[in-house]
């Protein structure tokens, strides 16, 4: 195992335990907004797909760059406007 | 040169680090009502921070996929988002994350045949993670599309299984070990990648196919941990610590909250994926026979009226109705006179967790009238009237009692303790467990048959005139 991977290994797990950290004291009320909410987080893997795209060569590489810069920017726009959208109508009083 | 490349990748290093901040806090405001939506809007700059960094890291050489891709990609997600109602927002969110379970899938395949035939051999530290984001990404896409169909109801929402099918799992979990040993120790190359990523896709199908409708709200959080997990390894190939870390936590706030909803259920996460609660099996014969008795319109419009405190119970009958709306006004009615009137959210009411949270709020339902189990179930007692309202095996007492009910053990909203109870419902069709539910038959119980959203209408204007 090279020292890259475990400095890696490192911060994933940490960052786990920060995951279940912040999480568990969340109410019922907001895990429909939170699920949604985390699942934009994970549209993060767009940065990935700008950088295989950034590099593609062939038809191939082209096609499936463009696919996974797509489907990336569906989780992430799509994901952050409808938490958005949700946590609007959170409201203390109805006005 | 080398100074000025290391100061770049040093400001794309610190910007990352700025979007890790960023999520964390937008993680951590999100647990709270009142600053949840600051919570999602710093998550988003946070995104924006790591796209821009990237796109100015110098390593984009070529930008027209790029382009055509979020271009084509915040159409969709932006229309999606738009357009849905919050009836069919399980979907929606399904489908978003199958499209991130995919992308990652991808990512991870494309860094692999790059490397595959160039001159520069993977070694195994990198083979391991892409193999992993790569079998996760693909099960979670085709999981989520499965999640999807049946959420839409394009496809059936009862569990779908054939005999063998456990077996055909376990083979097509053993191909995917098989060949993924080959990828990372025995130089396996494209072909053993593409026939990896075709069973992990049937996998997937596999794995969520048997899920009845009822068990959505767990199978959609563990499909989203997944997602995660598979974005966290693909920032393992790529070196990429943004990912990794967001990735991580994702993973980790989508397994905690599939945890939840098994418990929810008093069931195991094995027991929700591998039991096809639904399938018909769970004959349970406890009071079938008893006498149902059904009211009309203006009988629960005057219980209605004249109790001191209704309890209503939402459950996933409300969305298909989509009353919402008309039972805030029955509420409204009903407090204007003097009517105390309280909402009973049960974790696992919906086919997403938190679902009848999100209906009533768009209903403009203040949260602070929802109440949770542990919350409102002493209250049912001194409770005049409970109105469930498309809600089944939530609120079964067979969860109590029946030992050999597939939802035995369950914890239930106590419905059945308050003075009286009426039933909206289309008709005595069992719940999506497929068990029948006891308190129909109660003396206590009144059933007021018909569409869940013109009984409401009705009832809102019986109420007025009582």
């Amino acid at each position: 195992m090279t020292g890259h991977l475990l400095s890696e290994l490192t911060v994933f797990i940490l960052a786990v335990f920060v995951g279940f950290e912040v999480i568990s004291k969340v109410p019922t009320l907001l895990h429909t907004p939170l699920m949604s909410g985390t699942n934009a987080i994970h549209g993060i893997v767009l940065v990935g797909a700008l950088l295989v795209a950034g590099v593609a060569q062939g038809t191939l590489e082209h096609v499936l760059a463009t696919l996974a810069v797509t489907l990336a920017t569906v989780n992430v726009v799509g994901g952050f406007l409808v938490t958005d959208r949700m946590l609007e109508m959170f409201k203390k009083k109805p006005q | 040169m080398s100074e000025a490349v290391s100061t770049t990748a040093t400001w794309i290093t610190l910007a990352y680090l700025v979007t890790g901040i960023c999520f964390i806090l937008g993680l951590k405001w999100l647990s709270s009502p009142a600053r949840a939506r600051q919570g999602n809007q710093i998550a988003a700059v946070g995104m924006i921070i790591a796209i821009a960094a990237t796109l100015l890291s110098g390593q984009i050489h070529t930008f027209r996929d790029i382009i055509i891709g979020v271009v084509i990609g915040a159409i969709l997600g932006a229309v999606g988002a738009r357009r849905v109602k919050m009836t069919a927002m399980p979907q929606m969110v399904a489908i978003f994350n199958g499209a991130g379970g995919g992308a990652a899938a991808l990512v991870s395949m494309m860094d692999f045949m790059r490397g595959a035939f160039s001159s520069t051999p993977l070694t195994p530290d990198i083979t391991v993670t892409i193999v992993l984001s790569t079998v996760i990404g693909s099960v979670s896409f085709a999981g989520s599309i499965v999640a999807f169909a049946k959420l839409q109801e394009i496809m059936t929402g009862r569990p779908v299984s054939f005999p063998g099918m456990r077996v055909l799992s376990m083979l097509t979990l053993a191909f995917i070990t098989a060949m993924a040993t080959w990828i990372v120790g025995f130089g396996g190359g494209d072909g053993a990648l593409y026939a990896m990523v075709a069973a992990a896709v049937a996998l997937g199908l596999l794995i969520v196919l048997p899920i009845g409708g009822a068990d959505m709200p767990v199978v959609i959080s563990l499909l989203n941990a997944f997602t995660g997990l598979a974005a966290a390894f693909t920032g393992f190939v790529l070196g990429n610590d943004v990912l990794i870390i967001s990735g991580a936590l994702v993973g980790a706030s989508g397994t905690l909250l599939t945890l939840l909803m098994s418990k929810a259920m008093n069931r195991s996460l094995l027991n929700v994926l591998f039991a096809g609660v639904g399938g018909g099996g769970g004959a349970v014969a406890a009071a079938t026979d008893g006498v149902v008795r059904s009211a009309s319109v203006d009988d629960v419009a005057t219980m209605l009226a004249y109790a001191s405190q209704v309890i209503v119970v939402p459950g996933y009958g409300l969305a298909v109705a989509q009353a919402q709306h008309n039972v805030r006004e029955l509420a409204d009615e009903l407090e204007k006179r003097g009517v105390t009137v309280k909402y009973a959210i049960h974790p696992v009411a919906g086919r997403m967790p938190g679902h009848m949270n999100v209906l009533l709020a768009e209903a403009n339902v203040p949260y602070t009238q929802l109440f949770e189990m542990e919350q409102i179930n002493p209250e049912f007692p001194r409770t005049d009237v409970v109105l469930v309202i498309g809600a089944n095996d939530v609120t079964n007492p067979a969860a109590r009692t029946v030992r050999d009910s597939p939802i035995y053990g369950m914890p239930i909203l106590d419905v059945d303790k308050a003075k009286s109870i009426v039933v909206l419902k289309r008709s005595m069709k069992p719940g999506f467990a497929g068990v029948d539910n006891p308190l129909y038959y109660d003396p206590k119980t009144f059933m007021l048959f018909g569409d869940a959203k013109d009984s409401v209408i009705k009832l809102v204007g019986a109420v007025a005139k009582v």
